[in-house]
């Protein structure tokens, strides 16, 4: 077998790396000033760093004050959405050097939750929205198999996308829709209904069309995509929600 | 100051806390602590799967499973825990199908099958198809569905809550869990929970290494709490480095992806796993690949201008099959390395992953304050405990497949207990201590940063007790480790407030992370043979004569208040399975 070419790296890290940016963060403290400021802190950075890693220099290097969500640190857990440059993204997943570093990075909380400390914001309205709409498989189990039961692979794909959903509320808190009105149920708990509905083994769709048939339900969405861009991984928001929008509409799902 | 009553209380809400939790609210009055968001909790980072002998893709049985089990733990493992661990695998496989998680399907619609490490027909005939796995999202599919099922179950949560001390009172003599101290993020405020049953499910402790595959919150917050109270922890010098985690980042890109036939090359693109491991190969357990990579290195047939990682190529592999089968590991390599992986072989060297050791339980979860005695009332499951059921190396996929198992064992055992049991009394000012810690740090003037000792802690350890061990490496670390110890009581945080001050929470982990190196790296010290995961190039042997046996280590506190760090040793069981070499 021949050998795999090997240079690509290789050539990146013998070059010297580091560069100086300025990060100009969004601060509050109810503790300190009932009013936010923005703060200017410059650093060195390697521009294949993320940001959290510049974020976690401040922290440790500079001002031990600075307070954000954080744990898995690529990606996964959905702790570190936030506005960069002023887009949704999750801070770990975000290298300096695709966000151009010559201008200052501006980092704010996301929009649309109150704001508890610096980028940390009250989950619990987004939570709330999406523990009402049942986020979770009900059968009338008149008949549990004793094995597991049965899905083909195309029945498995139908909702693939909908299950990598982690949480992280980029996509709900870029919702213009969301920031006027914070009843709107938001995309996620869409995203999560939708998670369900399609599942083939589920039998409560109907339960949860309704829910979402509210006032404040997918009706509200007014497809700006916003929520689709936002999203860390990849899921086609604005798809699903239409697909439910169609699914109230035909019944069929 | 706040207290709380309740039957159980459980501190951590991963898949093994939330696996307990559904238990549990079922039958006792049951309050969930976790420092994290339920969802955000690293169980979401498992990529490659859960071990099961469902036999749906070919011939599979428990036996083979536990066998494999056993040889993987390098004969350090509890087999009628072991045992216990594969016959329910089945039944917690299906258990989580019927909740509703999404398995990837076969074309008669079962749940899929893969191949993983070590895992093996008929005792080591050759690679077995045993994982069952989501695309390479398992362990996010597992946290999402238990998180789920907890918001069916209605279970209380008190999300962002600290708990920073155990609580034990004397009864006759005996130690009793009494309940737990925890420190609320949003407030700073403290609260006492008086519970009859205490479950640990706070997971595992590897931010004491620089290259890890946990994240930023693993700071073996539970492993530290009962050990400063005189409980013992075992095992602690065996922690599992995994073979793949991405050049200088250690982000994990799971075994699975040689699972999917992916092949590890050194410089010369040779695949050098056909030296070390000649059935299994590039399959081997983890210890023997960590362990043949850094040899390729040292050898100097480590790739780049500084020969320090090797390759894994999965470049001979379609990309309609990595695109199905392994999506998240290829987008990390795109994302943090700007990387092609149909293209371009992916940098690795391997990363610090697994605490095999923690709190000693028995099968049932309960904690052992010594060799044999339960503390009444006080249970742990999960990577913050040790059954043991992956003795001296874990297998690959057998870590979510114990949270299920014995985080449902641990959640029934402590309900039941509370069912039964009286409330034991309070000690007196129970929220001393952490109240004590918290306003010494929130009040020191001292000249030391956090930020800085944890990273000469953690590059003392990855320097000095990570793949390659000996003597004079651990008596380095032990020395370090002793300095910065010393040196933590002058540390000092920036923020003083009240409202989510995580630097003073850092600090705390910090402490947690220095007290636990430190028995990791006694307990090393004094094993003196190479079994799994620990490697002593001054031992290379195992010694079944003089180490069969798991360790126990004891805080001490002299009559001066110094403290040492007092070693015991517990018989391993064995039921089935004579000690043999490992080969793969
Ligand atoms: C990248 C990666 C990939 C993996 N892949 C696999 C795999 O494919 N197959 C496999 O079997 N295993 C795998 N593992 C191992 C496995 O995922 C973990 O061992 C397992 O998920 C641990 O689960 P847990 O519930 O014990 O802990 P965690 O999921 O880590 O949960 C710990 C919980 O405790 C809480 N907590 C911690 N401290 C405190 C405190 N002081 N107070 C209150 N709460 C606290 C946290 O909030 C969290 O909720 C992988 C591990 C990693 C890191
Ligand atoms: S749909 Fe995407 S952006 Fe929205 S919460 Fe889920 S992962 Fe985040
Ligand atoms: S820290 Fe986990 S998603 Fe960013």
């Amino acid at each position: 077998m021949a050998t795999p070419v090997m240079d690509k790296v290789q050539a990146d890290a013998t070059a010297s790396p580091y560069i100086t940016v300025t990060f100009r963060v969004r601060r509050f403290n109810p503790e300190v000033s009932a009013e936010a400021t923005w703060e200017d802190f410059q650093l060195e950075l390697d521009p294949k760093e993320r940001v959290l890693d510049g974020l976690h220099k401040i922290k440790w290097e500079q001002d031990g004050t600075l307070t954000f969500r954080r744990s898995c640190a690529h990606g996964i857990c959905g702790s570190d959405a936030m506005r960069i440059n002023g887009k949704n993204r999750l801070a770990c997943k975000t290298l300096i050097k695709d966000i151009n570093p010559e201008k200052p990075i501006t980092v704010e909380p996301i929009k649309g939750l109150t704001v508890l400390k610096d980028l940390v914001v009250d989950m619990e309205p987004f939570f709330q929205a999406y523990r009402d709409v049942m986020p979770f498989l009900i059968t009338k189990d008149t008949n549990e198999p004793t094995r597991e039961r049965l899905q083909s692979a195309e029945d498995r794909e139908r909702f693939d996308d909908t299950t990598k959903c982690i949480l992280c509320a980029a996509c709900t808190s870029s919702c213009p829709v969301f920031w006027n009105d914070g009843q709107y149920f938001g995309p996620a708990a869409i995203v999560n209904a939708h998670r369900f509905i399609f599942d083939s083994r589920d039998e409560a769709g109907e339960q949860r069309l309704e829910i979402l048939n509210d006032r404040d339900g997918v009706w509200r969405c007014r497809t700006t995509f916003n929520c689709t861009d936002a999203c860390p991984r990849g899921i086609e928001v604005t798809k699903a929600i239409a697909e439910v929008k169609r699914a109230l509409i035909t019944r069929r799902f | 100051m706040k207290i709380h009553k309740y039957d159980t209380v459980i501190v951590g809400a991963g898949g093994a806390g939330m696996r307990a939790a559904i238990e549990a609210t079922k039958r006792s009055r049951t309050a969930v602590l976790t420092k994290l968001y339920p969802t955000r909790s690293h169980t979401g980072a498992a990529q490659g799967g859960m071990a099961a002998a469902l036999a749906n893709v070919e011939e599979d049985n428990w036996e083979w499973h536990t066998f494999d089990t056993v040889k993987g733990g390098d004969y350090l493992v509890d087999q009628d825990a072991a045992e216990i661990l594969a016959k329910e695998a089945i039944d917690s496989v299906l258990d989580l199908e019927k909740m509703g998680l999404p398995f990837n399907r076969t074309p008669n619609g079962t749940i899929d099958q893969r191949r993983f490490g070590g895992h093996s027909r008929n005792h080591g005939e050759a690679p077995v198809r045993r994982s069952c796995y989501a695309a390479d999202r398992t362990g996010h599919m597992i946290l999402q569905t238990l998180y789920q099922n907890c918001v069916k179950e209605g279970v209380e949560f008190f999300n962002e809550f600290y708990v920073l001390d155990q609580l034990i009172t004397e009864v006759d003599g005996v130690k009793h869990s009494a309940g737990v101290v925890a420190y609320e993020l949003a407030t700073g405020e403290i609260h006492v929970f008086q519970a009859k049953s205490v479950i640990y499910a706070s997971g595992g402790t590897g931010k004491f290494f620089k290259v890890t595959s946990n994240a930023h919150t693993l700071t073996g917050d539970g492993q530290a709490a009962v050990y400063r109270r005189g409980l013992p922890l075992e095992d602690m010098e065996f922690f599992q480095f995994h073979p793949t985690g991405i050049w200088r980042m250690g982000i994990l890109l799971t075994e699975g992806a040689r699972g999917e036939g992916g092949i590890l090359r050194n410089k010369d693109g040779e695949r050098f796993m056909e030296k070390y491991a000649p059935v299994m190969k590039d399959l081997a357990s983890r210890d023997v690949v960590s362990r043949s990579i850094y040899t390729e290195i040292r050898e100097g047939r480590g790739c780049g201008p500084e020969g320090d990682h090797v390759y894994l190529d999965l470049t001979h592999l379609p990309p309609e099959q990595l695109d199905a089968k392994l999506p998240d590991i290829t987008e990390f390599a795109r994302t943090y390395l700007g990387i092609e992986p149909y293209t371009d072989p992916i940098p690795i060297q391997p990363t610090a992953h697994y605490a095999m050791g923690g709190i000693p339980t028995n099968v049932e979860g309960e904690v052992l304050a010594d060799n044999t005695t339960v503390v009444p009332g006080l249970y742990a499951a999960g990577e913050v405990a040790c059954v043991s059921v992956h003795g001296a190396n874990r297998l690959g996929t057998n870590s979510l497949l114990d949270i299920n198992v014995f985080g449902k064992r641990a959640g029934i055992a402590a309900a039941e207990y509370a069912q039964k049991a009286d409330f034991v009394p309070l000690p007196e000012d129970p929220e001393s201590l952490v109240v004590g810690q918290i306003e010494r740090l929130r009040t020191s003037t001292g000249n030391e940063r956090v930020a800085e000792l944890r990273r000469e802690l953690q590059e003392t350890m990855d320097a000095n007790v990570m793949v390659f061990r000996t003597e004079q490496t651990i008596k380095t670390a032990v020395e370090k480790i002793a300095e910065l110890r010393e040196r933590y009581k002058n540390v000092a945080i920036q923020d003083k407030g009240r409202r989510f001050n995580t630097d003073l929470l850092e600090a705390v982990e910090l402490g947690n992370l220095l007290d636990l190196a430190e028995v990791m790296a006694v307990s090393a010290l004094a094993r003196k043979e190479s079994r799994g995961g620990h490697y002593r190039e001054d031992y290379p042997n195992r010694d079944d004569v003089n180490f069969m046996r798991h360790t126990m280590a004891y805080r001490e506190v002299g009559d001066d208040g110094t403290e040492s760090i007092r070693l015991d040793y517990k018989p391993v069981v064995q039921t089935r399975y004579q000690p043999m070499e490992r080969k793969y």
